[in-house]
């Protein structure tokens, strides 16, 4: 519409069209190649070369991952975390947003500048270890959760959002008799509903990739989430981590790896349509400018 | 990025509704608030704690902290450590190291995502713009180890696919993941790759904004596809870009921690290590908890010097601040 169909035009869009086609296969593939690795049967995966459908189609290495409960066990470490962890989160922050909201509230104006000035300067690692420590968090999955409860930039973009609702509905709430509290939970939260699953998602794909928090507080290898997992399998290749039972030659470095990182990937691919839905509409970046 | 200008004004502006005026008695607000307070404790707390405290906590730097005094019971020694870090011959290494990551960041990732998004804004087909956006912005939201995890995969010298390519190629390997010559590579490939989609989202937010009848006016007046480009889409994503660029250069120190973390060997720590991950090795892995707290805020008040001067800065040429 924009443009004449010179040669030179269609000539273009066919270039740009090729490119943009180019990065978005560059964007998945490695993707769509390590799912179909970690499918395919330890000889297939031996023989190398790109696989993105396997011909033997083989489970061992997702039997092998599960024939111990390492990776499981670090599997249900990161559901807890992300799960409570999120809950925390948003518990946190809209509690805060709310009464932050609230132009004629005294005292509201100190907060949200203390709250600026931690987005502009940090006490850093290690005095920060030494709180989490000194408040016998280490070793605990509340030191991945807790020192994280409030991200300030959700905050004050919840805080505009809630500034958007009308008044006359809360008010008329707060003269049937309901307390501040109550408004927040009644009124506030049920007409912030897509609001708040914009920032649970946020938050918990943050959890979900949790990685040198847990490297930071958590020693005992009980407690480590699926990200630490993979690092140990994938990047410091220590593959044992299925049954001994298994026979060394029945399964493949390889496969394993691409199997953890499936189990890595996957929660993420699955939300990735929700999370699509809410920043294609401008959620996130729209509800800032309020 | 328009937003974190109005964040921080919106973050304090004060907007009176009728309904609902301070009074003149304190006390008086204090009590009908009193929920409203209730509410502000966890947060309040959740600030003080894990944010202030460690603020006081970079007091360490010029203490000999020994864990079972605390922030307040260690003994001072003044600029001990500062003076320490300054002179190791590493404090060059690591500033080099950190200078030439940023360097590479910033010539060879910033302008893509705003090549990206002008290439998407030409697109007509909306099925298809959408069809690459949908898979463009997906590595951003996998973790770093996955990122590093599937690279190490994909170019180890161990049947790497890629590593495979080049050596049909070539006929040689070529240890990317190892060699200290590859290591700057693979760290800008890796943030390209994860981040160049994401990138594009702001800016194709700004040119949504434009009015499509520019387009139309500059056509009747002859412009082609590239004056077009040049003399309206560009101008229309010009403060976004400057603002885009200061937080860049506020953020010039840090180096992407957790990518480095993941991507360090023991072959490529020379040109690997920076501030951040040295901060850890010190600190956490040699129990040096002041020295390594000192340098920790050499590193945050660099960087605070870095955003506020880049701030100051775009002001001065006449674009909105950020903060």
């Amino acid at each position: 519409m924009r443009q004449d169909k010179t040669r030179g035009n269609r000539l273009f869009d066919l270039i740009n069209h090729s490119i943009l086609f180019l990065v978005a296969i560059v964007c998945v593939l490695p993707f769509v190649y390590v799912l179909a690795v970690s499918f395919a049967s330890p000889a297939e995966a031996a023989r190398g070369g790109l696989i993105l459908l396997p011909r033997e189609w083989s489970l061992v290495s997702y039997q092998y991952i599960f024939s111990s409960d390492t990776l499981p066990r670090s599997l249900l470490v990161s559901v807890y975390i992300t799960v409570v962890g999120t809950l925390i989160n948003l518990a946190f922050t809209s509690l805060m947003a709310y009464p932050l909201s609230k132009p004629h509230l005294r005292g509201r104006n100190p907060i949200l500048l203390g709250v600026l000035i931690t987005m502009l300067f940090s006490g850093g690692m290690i005095p920060t270890y030494f709180v989490v420590n000194g408040l016998n968090l280490t070793n605990t999955l509340w030191a991945l959760m807790i020192p994280n409860a409030i991200s300030a930039f959700n905050l004050i973009v919840l805080k505009n959002f809630f500034q958007q609702i009308p008044d006359g509905l809360e008010d008329s709430a707060k003269i049937d008799g309901c307390h501040d509290l109550g408004v927040l939970i009644r009124i506030v939260l049920p007409l912030s509903l897509p609001a708040m699953a914009t920032f649970g998602l946020f938050y918990a794909v943050a959890h979900w990739n949790t990685f040198f928090n847990a490297i930071l507080y958590i020693n005992d290898n009980h407690k480590w989430p699926i990200q630490v997992m993979l690092r140990e399998i994938v990047i410091l290749a220590q593959s044992r981590v299925g049954d001994s039972s298994f026979d060394e030659m029945d399964v493949q470095p390889l496969t394993i790896r691409m199997a953890v990182i499936v189990f890595a990937t996957v929660p993420i691919l699955l939300v990735y349509p929700f999370l699509q839905k809410h920043f294609a509409k401008g959620v996130m970046l729209g509800s800032v400018k309020g | 990025m328009k937003s974190n200008q109005t964040l921080a004004e919106g973050a304090l502006q004060v907007k009176r509704p009728l309904r609902q005026q301070r009074s003149k008695h304190l006390l008086r607000d204090l009590v009908r608030d009193r929920w409203m307070y209730l509410m502000l404790l966890p947060g309040v707390l959740y600030f003080i704690i894990f944010k202030y405290v460690p603020m006081y906590g970079v007091t360490m730097a010029f203490q000999d902290y020994k864990p079972h005094l605390g922030f307040f019971g260690s003994p001072w020694t003044g600029m001990k450590h500062f003076i320490r870090f300054f002179s190791e011959p590493q404090f060059w290494m690591l500033f080099r190291n950190t200078i030439i990551l940023a360097l590479y960041n910033l010539i060879f990732f910033f302008p893509l995502p705003i090549i990206l998004s002008l290439m998407l804004n030409e697109l007509r087909r909306e099925r298809f713009k959408r069809f690459v956006q949908t898979l463009i912005y997906i590595p951003h939201f996998v973790s770093w180890v996955v990122v590093v995890g599937i690279f190490y995969i994909l170019f180890t010298t161990e049947n790497g696919i890629l590593n495979e390519l080049i050596y049909r190629i070539t006929g040689e390997k070529i240890a990317f993941l190892l060699e200290a010559d590859w290591f700057r590579t693979m760290i800008v490939s890796q943030a390209i790759w994860k981040e160049v989609g994401w990138g594009t989202v702001i800016f194709l937010a700004a040119l949504a904004g434009v009015d499509l009848q520019q387009y139309e006016a500059a056509r009747i007046d002859g412009a082609g596809r590239w004056r077009q480009l040049w003399h309206i889409t560009l101008p229309a994503i010009r403060s976004t870009i400057v603002i885009l660029l200061i937080l860049r250069l506020g953020n010039f120190l840090d180096s992407g921690f957790e990518q480095i973390f993941l991507m360090i060997t023991p072959t490529n720590r020379e040109v690997s290590e920076v501030f951040d991950t040295y901060v850890y090795t010190k600190g956490m892995t040699q129990a040096q908890y002041s020295y390594s707290a000192a340098v920790g805020l050499f590193k945050s008040f660099v960087g605070l010097l870095l955003v506020l001067g880049s701030n100051w800065l775009a002001k001065k040429f006449g674009e909105e601040g950020v903060y």
